[in-house]
């Protein structure tokens, strides 16, 4: 019983799911019983997947060491890219697939940038983030192109499934991909090279990792789930927006770091990085069920961040020390 | 009577770094089954040639011969795969993974796999750990400990547990006593003599005399990029070798 708390109270996401279920409670009281309501889930569960990739794709670059400012611009170079496409003709799919590409090639510029100059990822893809807003805003005319959501297979993205109608079909993509992501990151062996290469570099430069390349993997597969995050929301909302997307990034290194994540690498787990986006999802829904002013939204999650990692390092502490029997 | 192939043969090894010359032609004949001690002050060349022997940097002058096969280490995959598996100070594991990920970083058992991919077989890391460990006569409480609360003696037990498991021939050890506690260090000490015993060719590289003559039948000592004395432990002495460096 014991060891299994101390396995618990180890574990990275720990602080942030503690304090999800406090804040349904909470809230969940403070709006008179409307917070937990079918039509209020619906709501939220319909945003959730678009910033759920995103953080999905964070957390595990973040997990290999490194960072990505730039998933907010890409959130939205990608449908623009799609629309773009499609107003000259193209077909949804060839057009998906070519924003996807772009993605991926964003993401393997932010690394090879990184790796090559050995620069803080910080900095070359702060820069990616002007870049690739500028390109969206370029590339759009200035004039937002219209969908032709006739041509869209929208029952394959937004349109509500799943019982009740409680979710989009986004929802579905999203635990799926991170089902995905979250197995391959414990299951396999490039998993096991993503947490060496993030953990500790030299140690897995030693044992021969390809740290280079496994980094470029990870800062690609973070681009493409962006790109895809933002193709949910566009499709949602039924018109590329050259603007959507933006603070998304900084929203997502905090959704990572409140599901404790750590900054220098190595440490963290998916499902950590989605309890922290459902967390600030709750928190946002949340103040505007119980009537808070709304404007309180950005000291909320500033101070649920500090707090969380804070409360993390603090119950890891207390997990390591927590004396077990060993047996011999 | 034929000749005994030296496992590894460097001839004439050259390496610059940014002007610097850090090995000024370094020849040196490894014999299997030899436990040979490599002394030298700090700056005088051990960790470049280490460095280059372990696959992770590459002479610029100069050939290497594995079991008497000229032999181009292109990276780390490269001298693992020949046998040689070096133990660093600091960087031979990953604090925050487990003791049984560790074991298996870059040689994951798989249960299957597309090109090079697939999925782990955490049963065999965790058994394998466990009697690995055990193997190297260390006693730890569970394979998925994670590494960082390890004591250094216990670490580098682990180390030497994995390069056994992986039936590494040549077992470099970069300085394997320091920061260790007395009894830890006896306990390396311990490990580098159990080396001996199962046949593997061992390098270990200190710079405390002391240790070299305690688990060493040659020493070897460098400064300034040369190799300046390689005899046997019988023939020498700790002042002589503290004379020459």
């Amino acid at each position: 019983m014991r060891r299994l708390l101390k396995l618990a109270l180890q574990k990275p996401e720990m602080a942030a799911t503690l304090l999800l279920v406090l804040l349904v409670i909470f809230f969940q009281i403070r709006s008179n019983m409307i917070f937990l309501t079918y039509d209020n889930l619906r709501g939220m569960l319909g945003f959730l997947p678009e910033v759920g990739l995103v953080a999905v794709g964070v957390t595990l670059l973040m997990i290999c060491g490194e960072f990505d400012l730039s998933v907010g611009s890409v959130f939205a170079l990608m449908p623009m890219t799609m629309a773009v496409m499609m107003t000259m003709g193209w077909g949804f799919w060839p057009a998906t697939g070519l924003g996807l590409l772009v993605c991926a090639f964003v993401g393997f510029l932010n690394g090879w940038i990184t790796i090559k100059f050995a620069i803080p990822s910080f900095i070359a893809t702060l820069g990616m983030l002007f870049m690739a807003r500028s390109m969206t805003v370029v590339i759009s005319g200035g004039f937002p192109p219209r969908l032709n959501m006739d041509n869209i297979p929208e029952h394959l993205f937004v349109s509500y499934v799943g019982p009740g109608d409680l979710f989009r079909a986004s929802f579905v993509w999203f635990v799926v991909i991170s089902i995905l992501i979250s197995l391959l990151l414990s299951k396999t062996n490039f998993g096991n090279w993503f947490r060496a290469t993030g953990g500790y570099l030299p140690a897995a430069e030693a044992l021969g990792i390809p740290a280079n390349k496994v980094k470029i993997a990870c800062f690609m597969i973070c681009s493409v789930l962006s790109g895809l995050a933002g193709l949910m929301q566009v499709l949602r909302l039924g018109s590329p927006l050259p603007s959507i997307g933006e603070g998304l990034e900084l929203q997502a290194v905090a959704a990572a770091v409140i599901g404790g994540t750590a900054l220098a690498g190595g440490i963290g787990s998916i499902i950590g990085g989605i309890i922290g986006a459902v967390l600030i999802r709750v928190i946002d829904n949340g103040m505007v069920m119980s009537q808070v002013d709304s404007n309180w939204f950005k000291f909320a999650v500033g101070a649920l961040t500090i707090l969380a990692v804070v409360g993390n390092s603090w119950l890891r502490k207390r997990g390591r020390a927590m004396k077990v029997e060993t047996e011999r | 009577m034929t000749p005994v192939i030296p496992i590894i043969s460097v001839r004439n090894l050259h390496k610059w770094y940014s002007g610097v010359h850090a090995l000024k032609g370094v020849t040196l004949d490894v014999m299997p089954g030899q436990a040979l001690g490599l002394v030298g002050d700090n700056g005088a060349g051990k960790s470049t040639l280490i460095n280059i022997l372990s696959g992770l940097h590459q002479q610029d002058e100069g050939e290497i011969l594995v079991e008497g096969q000229q032999t181009d280490l292109r990276n780390p995959k490269d001298a693992m795969r020949l046998g040689i598996e070096t133990i660093y100070q600091y960087n031979s594991m990953v604090p925050i993974m487990s003791i049984s990920r560790n074991m298996f970083i870059g040689r994951e058992p798989l249960k299957w796999a597309i090109g090079g991919f697939g999925i782990l077989d955490e049963r065999k890391m965790r058994d394998d750990s466990v009697a690995a460990i055990a193997n190297v006569d260390l006693h730890l409480r569970s394979p998925d400990a994670l590494v960082g609360e390890l004591s250094g003696g216990q670490r580098h037990g682990v180390a030497i547990a994995r390069a056994m498991h992986f039936k590494s021939k040549v077992m470099i050890l970069d300085e394997p006593t320091n920061h260790l506690s007395v009894k830890e260090t006896a306990k390396v000490i311990g490990f580098v003599q159990g080396l001996k015993a199962q046949g593997v060719t061992s390098i270990f590289i200190s710079h405390n005399m002391q240790h070299v003559f305690a688990c060493c039948d040659r020493v070897v000592a460098m400064a300034l990029g040369k190799v300046v004395l390689d005899k046997p432990v019988s023939e020498t002495s700790i002042d002589e070798v503290h004379t020459v460096l």
